[in-house]
């Protein structure tokens, strides 16, 4: 359609179009106000989307992948029972030794299988008090949930062998305990029983979602890791808990038990053969099973349901922002109706009218998607400064917002390019 | 071949109004030589505007043929047609239309940008144009920041930039007051001197008798036309 268009004179109109745009500056800015936002509003949304879900992925992916993570659940019909008569009862549920005993023996591919005992205790450090969940577990615990220590060690086999009085306390904790001083080789007191700190584990990051999921499987910020057999040790199998008046007596084996399969694509299979070990094992439903890959699929899936309905936003608001300006370019060509017969008196061909208007609406657009970008990018900073979200600018969505609105100019330029070329040179020059 | 730079054959120009067909030319024809100044006049609706737009290549012939220096015109397609107009006709409207959102040099720039002759060269050429029409001291001025008789010598220089066969007028003094408008006929007038091709529409018959001829038109046809040249042998 444009024959013998130099680059020379296509940058000549480009100056004029810039020119012609900026001696309207309020006008243009507020015709691709549409375009602006729409632009911005993508980048930012798919920022936040972005970095909330990476977030949530993190936390399934410090789970492991390959882990399967079984917990004891009180079932809720004895939860009704013991509301209604809570004398001295002794509840009995959850996860037991016979369980990770047939765990090991029967499914193929189990490779570590690490048992967690989870109580609710206070942890004293002088007069410093912080309400926290006593972990009795095993050495290999940080290597297998991907939580390593950070400071000083974890225990060994030794410490766990002769139920030794040590403790590795999570990162949360030692602010609140240990304000001062190193707490390395310092004591701190738990139910009465005195425990050496020996190492710290490395922070994580704690987020809204991690703390109102005390519930699941993610770690809860205040921990403190005991070898597995110093919990047996100082707590038996039964655990008793004050509540006003009387108190309730609960007897878990196991809180936890993670199992680790060998292989990625095996995960789903023997979580099948764990829920049906389980099943003929328990006669009530007094554990769940979690499995962080199935959770990290949910994920992704829930992130592509978002990017759809992000995509289908982003698309509106170019729609919309596209005709807004489509509606000013149109306004433009009738009123510059005398200029476009001045320049076709003047040897201006079709194609030079159609360039001239396009020119100019890819201008606005480009503009408009360029402040789009800037905006788009500033406004996950000023979230992440404010709201402390955490927000991910994948690299090509300000490219991919910036093209699709510059397509957006060059789209619905068209029409008005067009019906200002198809204008009849005399008619347009006797315009008023 | 005789030096003829425009000539019509019996030309017509009808518009469709509807069911009405309306004959603003019926048939018209005549010659002109290099170097002539025409003025056109007639009473109002006579189709001294519908000649001038055929001349002018803005629009084109129901039938009959219109040569313009070698080429037939009458039959060219739009693009074609703009070439024309940007190589070999010149302009020069009753209210100037000047672009206003340009300065003076660039809005007499226009035909060369258009034939995307290099920017310094044809912006060298305004200038001296703009000079020879007694505007070097408001090149970057905006059309409204002109009186008419300026704004109307702007047009001019335009009109020249391409070095065109023919200027084609259209009652270019009809918005200016009295002073204005003689000196933008002087102006024509050294133009013509010059060798300029001048055919201009003019109610004014004092632009009648500076012209060395003068085209009649009523209705649609030549009523009468003073000093049509001679056949060269
Ligand atoms: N675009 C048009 N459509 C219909 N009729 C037209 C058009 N242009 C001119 N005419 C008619 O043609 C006749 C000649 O018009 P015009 O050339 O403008 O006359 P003048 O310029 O001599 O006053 C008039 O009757 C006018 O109404
Ligand atoms: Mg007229």
């Amino acid at each position: 359609m444009i024959r013998g268009l130099s680059i020379a004179q296509l940058r000549r109109t480009v100056r004029l179009g810039f020119k012609g745009l900026w001696l309207h500056r309020l006008r243009s800015l507020l015709t691709v106000l549409g375009i602006v936002f729409g632009v911005c509003s993508v980048i930012a949304m798919l920022a936040i989307g972005e970095g909330a879900s990476h977030e949530a992925q993190e936390q399934i992916k410090n789970l492991g992948s390959q882990n399967i993570i079984l917990r004891s659940v009180k079932p809720p019909e004895e939860q009704k029972v013991s509301e209604r008569d809570s004398q001295s009862r002794v509840l009995q549920y959850g996860l037991t030794y016979t369980d990770v005993k047939r765990i090991r023996a029967t499914i193929p591919g189990v490779t570590v299988v690490l048992p967690a005992r989870i109580i609710r205790e206070y942890a004293w450090r002088i007069s410093r008090r912080v309400d926290c969940e006593l972990v009795g577990t095993v050495p290999w615990y940080p290597e297998m949930r991907n939580h390593p220590v950070a400071t000083g060690r974890f225990f060994t086999e030794t410490d766990m062998d002769g139920r030794a009085n040590v403790c590795v306390l999570s990162a949360e904790m030692v602010p609140a305990l240990f304000p001062l001083e190193a707490p390395l080789g310092k004591f701190i007191r738990v139910g009465g029983n005195y425990y050496q700190v020996i190492g710290i584990m490395a922070p994580r990051a704690r987020t809204a979602a991690a703390e109102k999921s005390a519930e699941t499987t993610q770690v809860p910020s205040a921990r403190v890791f005991l070898p597995l057999e110093t919990a047996k040790l100082r707590y038996g199998e039964t655990l008793m808990r004050r509540r006003a008046g009387s108190f309730e007596a609960e007897r878990v084996q196991f809180h936890e038990v993670t199992v680790k399969v060998d292989q990625l694509d095996r995960v789903m299979s023997v979580a099948e053969a764990l829920q049906r070990l389980l099943e003929y094992g328990h006669k009530k439903k007094d554990y769940a099973i979690d499995v962080p890959l199935e959770m990290l699929k949910q994920a992704e899936h829930t992130k592509r349901i978002f990017n759809i309905v992000l995509g289908s936003i982003a698309a509106i608001s170019l729609l919309v922002g596209g005709i807004g300006i489509m509606n000013i370019m149109l306004a433009s060509v009738t009123e510059r109706t005398r200029e476009i017969g001045i320049r076709r008196a003047l040897g201006a061909r079709r194609q030079d009218i159609v360039l001239q208007f396009l020119v100019e609406t890819v201008i606005l657009s480009g503009v408009g998607g360029l402040m789009g970008v800037l905006l788009g990018v500033a406004i996950p900073f000023i979230v992440t400064w404010t709201a402390g979200m955490k927000t991910i600018i994948v690299v090509w969505s300000p490219l991919l917002a910036f093209g699709i609105s510059a397509l957006v100019g060059v789209v619905f330029g068209l029409y008005p390019a067009l019906r200002a070329a198809q204008m009849d040179p005399v008619e347009a020059l006797r315009h008023e | 071949m005789p030096s003829f730079i425009v000539q019509f054959d019996n030309v017509r120009k009808h518009y469709q109004m509807g069911l009405v067909t309306v004959e603003a030319l019926r048939g018209v024809s005549f010659r002109i030589a290099a170097g002539e100044y025409i003025s056109i006049m007639g009473p109002s609706g006579c189709g001294k505007s519908t000649l001038l737009n055929l001349l002018g290549c803005l629009d084109r012939p129901t039938s009959g043929r219109y040569l313009l220096g070698e080429q037939d015109v009458s039959r060219m397609d739009d693009d074609a047609l703009s070439a024309v107009r940007g190589t070999r006709l010149g302009f020069v409207f009753q209210s100037y239309n000047l672009i206003q959102q340009l300065t003076v040099v660039e809005n007499i720039e226009i035909p060369l940008y258009y034939q995307d002759r290099p920017e310094a060269e044809s912006r060298a050429v305004a200038r001296e144009l703009a000079a020879r029409v007694g505007l070097a001291d408001r090149l970057e001025h905006k059309p409204f920041e002109l009186s008419g008789g300026q704004q109307q010598r702007v047009a001019i220089a335009r009109a020249l930039v391409n070095d065109p066969l023919v200027i084609l007028a259209d009652e270019p003094t009809g918005n200016l007051d009295s002073t204005s408008g003689a000196e933008i006929l002087r102006l024509f007038d050294d133009l013509n001197a010059q060798g300029r091709t001048i055919i201009m529409v003019t109610h004014d018959l004092g632009v009648g008798q500076r012209s060395r001829r003068t085209i009649r038109l009523r209705d649609g046809e030549i009523e009468s036309d003073s000093n049509p040249p001679g056949d060269f042998p």
